[in-house]
């Protein structure tokens, strides 16, 4: 057993060293839910098109059968996380902002839990070219459990066309409360260093960094351990400092590499791709153990919970039925939300499943009232802690005077959302929602324009084309008159004659 | 079960503006009792009536704005400007004078242009200019230290109000018998009068840097404002950039000839050097709002008040070096932006 030792890092700039709040999750193994009544599953639980469904009302699955394909460049599959009946494919809330419905398939369990077969074992991964394995993990139906849920495949994919230096595995988990990657740290090294080991061959890579913040002691250990057992040299692991929100994607890369992922770009331009350490594990479940991404480890937390903890929950179980798992709720439950205190989405109701995203599920009791906003006074307190180094005071300021070109130039869209400056800030602004907003809006402005510019160009087009074919008539008139005058009256005279014997035939 | 709808994050900010600035006032207190100590009662007494005016007529201009003056007054900001206005008089001061100035800080310079938040210049000193300028002469009367040795007369609590509400001193006395000229006339006039400077060090109001007394109430208010700092209620830019431009060039003109330019000493220890560094300089609503622009900005007064010291014709410029800066606080902000993570460095390509 050794100490992982910390390297140097590269700097991020700003950011909060917040309570972190999780060992009342972390302070049991992860427990693992039964078999609910009813799996509800979204077809749309990643970024891209929703899949289709390809089963039927009535239908019977077993536990791992595809019940929706991608449909689309950009999509990922849902599989029946149990077996049982499919009662219904229809509109259920979700845990997008509030608890908006979307379109679900709804299994009735039978209880049996039974696995579907598989048709054929392909060969282990070592032994096929790498394009092959990254088709394999497009079947898995995995996409990014830190929260951003983009299919894996395609990222991957994307990034071997890209000039890769390294792989780098976000054990990262620098939000409040949050402690499932933690736990998943702790009691399933083997799988994600196995995950990581996977990837390194599908992207030929040789060089891999598994970083963990440094106050996850036992999740450092527990890597630290395997990593000796397997001796692979292509893979390092790495601490840094618990300082929100080092877990970003981008931030993470600047980070380990001292690089500035570009504006509107992706970390693979800088030649890093970054995974998260559930993510590599579903991988690892998928390719060794053929089993999809079905269930996923989740943490449930928070004043209004009555035994916070982590667990491994099937995908489509309803945070009703988990929430009853952990011994229900305490009278302090106000707010329900989907994710970590800084990013996450209140939902409505806790009708909602769990889906492949939901990392955490916080129930709170209500802060009692802050007072009203007051006017911004440019302390600049939330420039100092931007980890983009964006001048949200004067980002908001624009945004108030909704001055476009300003609140571009000052970098609107280079926002991460992470909530930091709304913490530091004496007026209680919410200034996180407010980007969020002005983005939307810019946005629809923007698609808004753009439609207005094609229909533009259409009805130029259509214009031009109507002038042309008139002009064309008018050329072919004018030739056939200017033919007729040159050859004189008696060709005139021999064409009305043969035009009214063309009549007569008639 | 139904849940509420809010949005994220979820955590609830610690700080508050009302807080921060009673912090501010709180900082002041020790500064504020050495000045009464050394230059008598009538700082409470101008207090008082900067207070009644400032906060008065924030209420009645909020009341007609059609907001709610309990709200607005309950940020304390408006007692900041009355309390930083009475640093700037001296202690024997007509109330009509202080009144004149607290009513065109707030309802001029503070909520003409927005209230909080939105006043491009510093409410205080722009209020202190105003009074500067209408009443020069009742702006000239300060009275000397308290130190026990000088020979003068001092005006009793009640002299002091009676002063205070009336303008006219007992029969007894004459101003020419209670006022001293305060240290930074004293230099400035005696270097222009072709004096040097150990000629005019000379003088029993001079102590061991600045002037007598105004040493440790400089002592006591930088004493609040690395209170501040910890606190972490202002950041160190602004004063560090008012100290680079005030005293790197004195120090060149000390350097160059040390008998017709006062020392880096007595300049930051005399007149609103530390007040201004500190408390002055930083409200944040009229400063540079980035780290580099609060240095240019701290900078640039500072640079100011010493040219307004070295040339000009008031004997300290505080004020006038804030207002002009505050001017110039847009421009700053515009050039000084910070690189955001992401996009090309300047000069880098893209």
């Amino acid at each position: 057993m050794s100490a992982a030792p910390t390297y140097d890092l590269g700097k991020l700039h700003g950011g909060l060293r917040l309570q972190a709040n999780k060992s009342a999750s972390t302070a049991q193994a992860i427990h693992k839910v039964p078999v609910p009544a009813q799996l509800v599953l979204p077809i749309a639980q990643h970024v891209g098109d929703p899949a289709q469904p390809v089963v039927g009302i009535g239908e019977r699955v077993l536990k791992g059968q595809l019940i929706a394909e991608p449909d689309g460049a950009l999509g990922a599959p849902v599989h029946a996380s149990s077996s049982g009946k499919i009662v219904a494919i229809e509109p259920w809330p979700v845990s997008r902002r509030y608890g908006e419905n979307a379109p679900c398939i709804v299994i009735e369990c039978d209880g049996e839990d039974r696995h579907i077969e598989r048709a054929e074992i392909p060969p282990a991964y070592d032994t096929l070219p790498p394009d092959v394995v990254l088709t394999q993990i497009l079947q898995g139906g995995i996409v990014g459990l830190g929260g951003a849920v983009f299919p894996t495949a395609q990222k991957l994919m994307q990034a071997v066309t890209c000039e890769l230096k390294y792989l780098i595995l976000n054990g990262v988990e620098c939000e409040p409360y949050i402690s499932c990657d933690d736990a998943l740290m702790r009691e399933y090294a083997r799988e994600i260093v196995g995950g990581a080991q996977i990837l390194l061959h599908a992207l030929e890579l040789d060089s891999g960094y598994i970083v963990v913040e440094s106050d996850k002691p036992e999740a450092i250990h527990a890597i630290a351990d395997v990593l000796a057992e397997v001796s692979d040299d292509r893979l390092v692991l790495k601490q840094v400092p618990s300082i929100y929100p080092s877990g970003g994607e981008d931030q993470l890369v600047q980070l380990v590499t001292n690089l500035e992922v570009p504006s509107g770009g992706l970390p693979t331009d800088v030649g890093c791709l970054v995974q998260n350490v559930g993510t590599t594990a579903a991988i690892y479940d998928w390719i060794i153990n053929h089993e999809p991404l079905i269930a996923r480890v989740t943490t449930i937390t928070g004043d209004g919970i009555a035994q916070p903890m982590n667990l491994d929950v099937r995908i489509g179980t309803t945070v009703a039925d988990v929430v009853n798992f952990v011994g229900g709720y305490t009278d302090r439950a106000e707010q329900l939300i989907i994710g970590g205190p800084m990013t996450g989405k209140t939902v409505t109701t806790d009708r909602v499943p769990i889906v492949k995203a939901t990392n955490c599920i916080l129930v709170l009791s209500q802060d009692p009232a802050l007072g009203p906003e007051m006017p911004c006074i440019r302390c600049g307190n939330c420039a100092a802690v931007c980890p983009v180094q964006l001048l949200p005071q004067q980002l908001f300021w624009y945004a108030c005077a909704d001055d476009e070109a300003k609140i571009r130039s000052y970098g609107l869209t280079d926002c991460i959302e992470c909530g930091c400056c709304d913490l530091v800030c004496p007026s209680h602004i919410p200034l996180t929602f407010d980007f969020r907003m002005a983005k939307a809006r810019y946005r629809e402005m923007a698609d808004e324009k753009a439609r207005a510019e094609r229909a533009r160009l259409r009805f130029e087009a259509r214009n031009e084309r109507l002038e042309k074919q008139q002009k064309a008539r008018d050329d072919e008139l004018s030739r056939q008159k200017e033919t007729a005058q040159q050859a004189g009256p008696e060709a005139i005279a021999a064409i009305l004659k043969r035009k009214q014997q063309a009549k007569d035939e008639d | 079960m139904e849940f509420v709808r809010r949005e994220a994050p979820y955590i609830a900010p610690k700080a508050n503006v009302s807080s921060m600035m009673l912090q501010v006032l709180v900082a002041l207190i020790p500064a504020a009792l050495a000045h009464v100590w050394y230059f008598g009662p009538g700082f409470l007494c101008n207090l008082i009536i900067a207070a009644i005016f400032c906060v008065g007529g924030e209420a009645l201009v909020v009341r007609l704005r059609g907001r709610s003056p309990l709200a607005t007054i309950s940020d304390y900001s408006a007692l900041i400007t009355a309390v930083l206005l009475t640093f700037a008089l001296p202690s024997l001061t007509p109330w009509w004078v202080t009144a004149t100035g607290s009513l065109f800080a707030i309802v001029i310079a503070k909520h003409m242009y927005g209230g909080l938040g939105f006043n491009v210049f510093n409410p205080a000193m722009v209020g202190y200019i105003v009074v500067l300028i209408a009443f020069p002469m009742d702006l000239n009367l300060w009275v000397a230290p308290h130190m026990g040795d000088i020979d003068y007369q001092y005006l009793t609590l009640l002299q002091t109000i009676a002063y205070t509400l009336t303008g006219s001193l007992p029969e007894t006395l004459t101003f020419d018998a209670i006022s001293r000229a305060t240290p930074l006339d004293a230099m400035q006039a005696g270097l222009r009068t072709m004096h040097t400077f150990g000629e005019i060090w000379a003088n029993p109001i001079m102590g061991n840097f600045g002037g007598r007394g105004w040493e440790w109430i400089g002592n006591l208010t930088l004493a609040g404002g690395i209170w501040l700092l910890i606190k972490k209620i202002i950041r160190w830019h602004i004063p560090v950039g008012v100290f680079a431009g005030l005293l790197i060039p004195m120090t060149v003109m000390y350097a160059i000839d040390s008998s017709a330019n006062a020392g880096p000493g007595f300049h930051l220890f005399s007149g609103a050097t530390i007040l201004c560094a500190f408390f002055i300089a930083t409200d944040p609503v009229s400063a540079a709002t980035s780290p580099k622009g609060r240095l240019v900005y701290g900078a640039g007064i500072g640079f100011l008040i010493f040219s307004i010291r070295q040339w000009g014709s008031y004997a300290d410029g505080v004020a006038f070096a804030v207002v002009l800066m505050n001017m110039a606080t847009p421009a700053i902000d515009y050039v000084t932006r910070p690189h955001i993570v992401g996009h090309p460095r300047r000069g880098q390509r893209q």
